[in-house]
Parts: C-alpha cells; structure tokens; sequence
C-alpha cells in the first residue's frame, strides 16, 4: 500500500513508510561502505613497528665546538650541532624582519646551552638533505632546489617555507639526549 | 557527424555461423578492427596509436617477467636488480627492454600529443577522447615513476622523497597524506612495497582507459591532416589492410630505434647515480628525475613558492583537460591555420626548453628562464589559443578529404593533381 501511496500522490505527503525504509537501508549502507573503506585507507599508514622506532637515545658528549653529528631518527636525519660562538652571534643579530618564517635563535637552540642546536636535518621543501657549514648563510644549503639556512637552521631564502625543524626531545643527563 | 558505418561481418562457414550464434566475437572485431573506415589521407603520425598500444604490450610483458625475479624489500632490492642484470637468463635483455620501453613509450606519447594539438583532434566531436587519453597519461606518469622508486638506488630513493614531499604542501591535509603515502615519516620498505603493487596494477588500469578510447574514437572516426570530417565512403579506406600495413610499417622503424637503444646505449637515458645503493643521509648533489618528467619538474622549481610550484605543476596537465574549451577556432587541422602554426612550433620549443631547464640546477639564469618558459607555456592555452580563434584568419578548407587529396576533379585527371601537387591543392584552392 505505501508504494501506490508515494507515486499516486505526489508532493506535500507526510514521509511514507517506504521513504523511511529508504532512507535508512540507505544510511546503513554508507556506514557499510565506510566501515570497508577505513581499515583499506587505514593500512596505508605507519605501522606498529615503524611507530615503535620513534625515539633514540643519543650521547653528545664528544661533540666538540665547530663539529656536528647525525643520528637517524624516524628513518630521517637529526643534526646536532655544537656551534662556534661566531655562529651563534651571527644568528642571533638577524633582525627578526628579515626572516621568512620568524624565531629567535633562543626558541630554536636547547635550553640549558645555546651553542647546541638539534634540528631534523631534512629540507622543508621537498625533504632532501642539506649540507652542513655551506650557503650564503654560512649554516645550511639544500643542493636539491637551492634552500639557504642560516647558523640557526632557519629559511633564509629559497622555495622552501620553513625553517628547518626542531624535533621533542629531552636530556636524560647532561650528556645524553632521548629524541622522540 | 556520424561517421560511414563499417561494413558488417556476415559469417560464411557452417562454423563460423555456429560461433557468431553463440559468441559473436568475430561480428565485433571485424567491423572494428578490419572493415573500420579511416581516412584516406592519414599521415605517420597517426600511426603512433598503433605504436603506443605495443609499447603498452611490451612494458606489461617484460614487467611481468622482472617481477619474477625481483624482491621489493629495501635490503634486497638493490641487489635483486643487480641479480637480474647478472644470472638471471637473459636478466640484463629483459631489463634493459623494460628500463628503456619506457623511454620509448613517452617518447610514442609526446609525439602522438602534439599531433593532437597539431591537428586539433581534441576539438569537437572527439573532447571524451582526448581527455580520456589525459588521463592515460597522468597514469603513465604516476606508473613510470613508482616503477623507477624500484631499483632502489640513489635518485630512486631521493626522487621519491622530493616528490610525495610536494603533496606536503597541501594546507592542512598535507603532512597526514605524507605519511600515509610514505607508511612511514621517510621513503622506506612500506613505501617501496606499495609502490612495486601499485606498479603492477596501474598498467591494468591503462589497459582498461586504453579501451574506452579506442571507443571513444570509433563513435566520431579518425581525425586527419586536413581536419575536414569525412563524407563519403570514397573518403575513406578500409582499416585493414590500409593502415595494418602502414602501421606495421611504421612500428617497424620505431623497433630498430628501441633496439638501437637497448642493444647500443641502455643506460643513456638513465642516471648514472641509480646504481648506488640508495641512502637517506645522502642527498645526491643533484636531483633530476627521467627525462619525460623534466618539462614539469622546470615547472615545478620555476616558482619560489612550494604550494605554488606544486600547483603550477599540476596545473600545467589540467590545462590539458580543459583544452578542447580553450581553443574557439573551427578549424581544426594547424594546416589551414598561419599564425596557430608558428604558435605550435613556438610552444614546442617552450617544452623543449622546459625539458632542458629541468635538468640544470635551480639556480640563477636557469630560474629566471624556467619562469619566462612557464608563462609561455600557460599563455599558450590561456591566452593565444582562446584569442586566436577569435582573430586569425583561417586558409580555405579542402570541400572534402578525396578534393584534398586527389586535386579537384576527383582523380579524375592526373594533369589537374600534377600541376597543383597532391597535397599542396588544398592551399592553392581560393
Ligand atoms: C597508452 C597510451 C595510449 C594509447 C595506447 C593510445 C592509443 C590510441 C590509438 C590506437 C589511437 C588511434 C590511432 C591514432 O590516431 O594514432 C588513438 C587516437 C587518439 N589518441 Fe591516443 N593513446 C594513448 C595515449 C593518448 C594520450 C596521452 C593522448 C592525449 C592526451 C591521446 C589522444 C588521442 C587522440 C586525440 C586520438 C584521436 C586522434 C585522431 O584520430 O585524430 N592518446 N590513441
Ligand atoms: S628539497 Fe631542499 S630546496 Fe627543495
């Protein structure tokens, strides 16, 4: 009876039961659909193990001044970097005008000494590696589309947005720093 | 519009009676592929769909066999390549036949592109053709470029990295889609295993895309040098064996320049840097991607912005999709268009050009040539093809495909074609 209700009368008509069985066989089928599709998309993304790798532990007690090392963090490179005094001067004279995407070389450097810097050594442009102590900047240079960084690891000038990024991490002791 | 029909296959044979009652496969194929009416005058270039259907072919079958003997595992890749190239039988001919196939096919694509362009067989009836063949080139791409990621070596690694990087500058959506591409936070095992799957499907999918335009040109017909829709039947030639044969021909010539490759120069179109061993702390000091994908990375460095550049490269094959709206002449065919030519020949020296930029370093006068390039190239299709059509002054057109090609009396005397020359009466008709 509800389907000759529907078609015969026409528009103005209360819902019908048909329109109700309709629309809710409908919304049951989208969540249907949805329920496939998440775990499909869902497994794309990064697995336990790869999540399990999050965090390293790293001694830096050996770096002296002027020297940096590298120590991979998530598949990409982290740079710490003991800075000359000279550098850290040069960063921190930058009016903060002048930089495209704008911190001071106190927000970016660790806390307790600010000639250590540790920095995901990975372009924000389009993720190459940049070369250490190189670029009109004298800090970092990305090779791959032409990125300036200056003593900071901050974007100067080049395509990429912004400057380079300062992972979590926390000291452990005075020597040993945990990234992630 | 609607073109001469194909003659119609009527079984002879008890047999073939039988079949066509129960499978009518040979009533399908033989209208499409053997009676099919082509125009008469069709060119080598048109015999680069033929072409690019066996590049097609090969790449599938030599993938298939690689993948035989390859492991996608970031430790073993490298090796399992080197594997093929040394102890597998044969390993190093069906590689080097699969590496520069694919050379081959971008080189059978670009030229079949730019005959549409030429020629204007995207315009009307034939827009779902051309937007169709869009699509598979936007497949090629994706496909060539996740097939390059799995040799794992140096620039495999890093041009993966720069360019699922680009889809990081998308607002907000952008860092998550990273890592659901990447299956990781960098291009790592996750990365290549989807990539070497994905690999595998997508020449499937261009299979399938491949069909539906072959439909979509069989509903209007071919276009053809002249641009003039056909008429008549006597406009017209039997597929086979007319174009079987020209296009056998032609494939011919295009095998001896593949084999010249694979058996004299395989690695010449390769980068030397693929094999090393891929490694994420060392960024190669200069990035280039295969040949066919330099005009867009020019594009894409061109601008000093990253959502910018991203977007021009991207923009610069949607414009592609629009085309058939872009351009407002009703002239199809570039041969009866003066000032369309000169700006086709200019436009593919811009490609060119943008080509060559993709392979220097971002830097200095290589940007600021890639920025002229990259305007030209966009003024091409936003400016002068929509203008020209408005303003130029277009030659007269051939009354039909025979006129153009036996002279104006039909064929009827060779004097008449001798002294304007066959394909030079269109122009000398005022
Ligand atoms: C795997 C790649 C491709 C295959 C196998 C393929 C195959 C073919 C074949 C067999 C024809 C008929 C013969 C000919 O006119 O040459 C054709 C026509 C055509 N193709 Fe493609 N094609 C491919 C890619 C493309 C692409 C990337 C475009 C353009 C963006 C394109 C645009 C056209 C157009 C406009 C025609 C009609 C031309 C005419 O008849 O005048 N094709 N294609
Ligand atoms: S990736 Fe560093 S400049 Fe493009």
């Amino acid at each position: 009876m509800s389907a000759t209700d529907s078609t015969a009368d026409g528009a103005g008509q209360e819902p019908t039961r048909r329109d109700f069985l309709y629309v809710t066989t409908g919304a049951v089928a989208a969540v249907g659909v949805g329920a496939v599709a998440w775990p499909l998309i869902h497994q794309m993304n990064p697995d336990a193990s790869t999540k399990a790798l999050a965090s390293v532990e790293v001694d830096i007690g050996a770096i002296e001044p002027g020297q940096s090392i590298r120590v991979m963090w998530r598949g990409k490179p982290v740079f710490i970097r003991n800075r000359t005094d000279e550098e850290v001067e040069a960063a921190k004279a930058v009016p903060l005008d002048d930089l495209p995407d704008p911190q001071t070389d106190e927000e970016r450097a660790t806390p307790d000494n600010g000639n250590l810097l540790i920095m995901v050594g990975v372009c924000t442009h389009l993720g190459c590696i940049p070369l250490g102590e190189a670029g009109e900047y004298n800090g970092w240079f990305c090779p791959c589309h032409g990125s300036h960084y200056d003593t900071s690891g901050r974007i100067r000038k080049g395509p990429a947005p912004a400057n380079l990024e300062i992972p979590e991490y926390t000291f452990l002791t005075d020597t040993t720093v945990r990234i992630g | 519009m609607s073109p001469i029909p194909s003659e119609k296959y009527v079984p002879q044979s008890a047999f073939m009676k039988w079949m066509e009652a129960r499978l009518p496969i040979w009533g399908f194929l033989y209208p499409t592929a053997i009676a099919y009416p082509t125009p008469r005058n069709l060119n080598y270039f048109w015999t680069f769909g033929g072409i690019l259907s066996f590049c097609l072919v090969v790449q599938i079958i030599t993938g298939i066999v690689l993948a035989m003997h390859y492991t996608a595992n970031v430790d073993m890749a490298f090796n399992s390549v080197e594997h093929i190239m040394r102890n597998v039988n044969y390993g190093w001919l069906i590689r080097y036949v699969h590496s520069n196939g694919a050379s081959m096919f971008f080189l059978a694509v670009y030229i079949h592109m730019f005959r549409g362009l030429y020629y204007g067989s995207y315009k009307a009836p034939r827009e779902v053709l051309w937007i169709l063949g869009v699509i598979i080139f936007l497949l090629m791409m994706a496909t060539a470029f996740m097939g390059y990621v799995l040799p794992w070596g140096q620039m495999s690694f890093w041009g993966a990295t720069v360019i699922i990087n680009l889809v990081g500058a998308l607002p907000l959506v952008g860092d998550w889609i990273t890592t659901w591409l990447l299956g990781g936070f960098a291009v790592g095992n996750p990365t290549l295993n989807r990539f070497f799957s994905l690999h595998y499907l997508l020449p499937f999918m261009i299979a399938g895309v491949v069909i539906l335009h072959i439909w979509a040109l069989h509903v209007p017909g071919n276009n053809n040098p002249t641009g003039v829709s056909v008429k008549t039947k006597q406009d017209t030639l039997p597929f086979h064996p007319y174009i079987t044969m020209k296009d056998a021909f032609a494939l011919v010539l295009f095998m001896i320049l593949f084999a010249a490759f694979v058996f004299y120069a395989p690695n010449i179109l390769g980068h030397t840097d693929n094999y090393i061993k891929a490694n994420p702390l060392v960024t190669p000091a200069h990035i280039v991607p295969e040949w066919y994908l330099l005009p867009f990375y020019a594009i894409l460095r061109a601008v000093p912005s990253k959502l910018g550049g991203v977007l021009l490269m991207f923009g610069s094959i949607g414009v592609l999709f629009i085309l058939p709206w872009l351009d407002t002449s009703k002239v199809r065919s570039g041969a009866y268009r003066p000032l369309f030519k000169q700006f086709f020949w200019i436009f593919v020296v811009v490609c060119l050009g943008l080509g060559y930029l993709g392979a220097q370093p971002a830097e200095g006068g290589y940007v600021i040539a890639a920025r002229i390039l990259t305007t030209m190239y966009f003024l091409f299709f936003l400016a002068v093809l929509p203008l020209l059509g408005l303003f130029e002054k277009t030659k007269p057109l051939p009354n039909s495909i025979t006129e153009s090609v036996l002279g104006k009396n039909g064929g009827g005397g060779m004097a008449g074609a001798a002294a304007s020359g066959a394909t030079a009466a269109p122009e000398s008709k005022a």
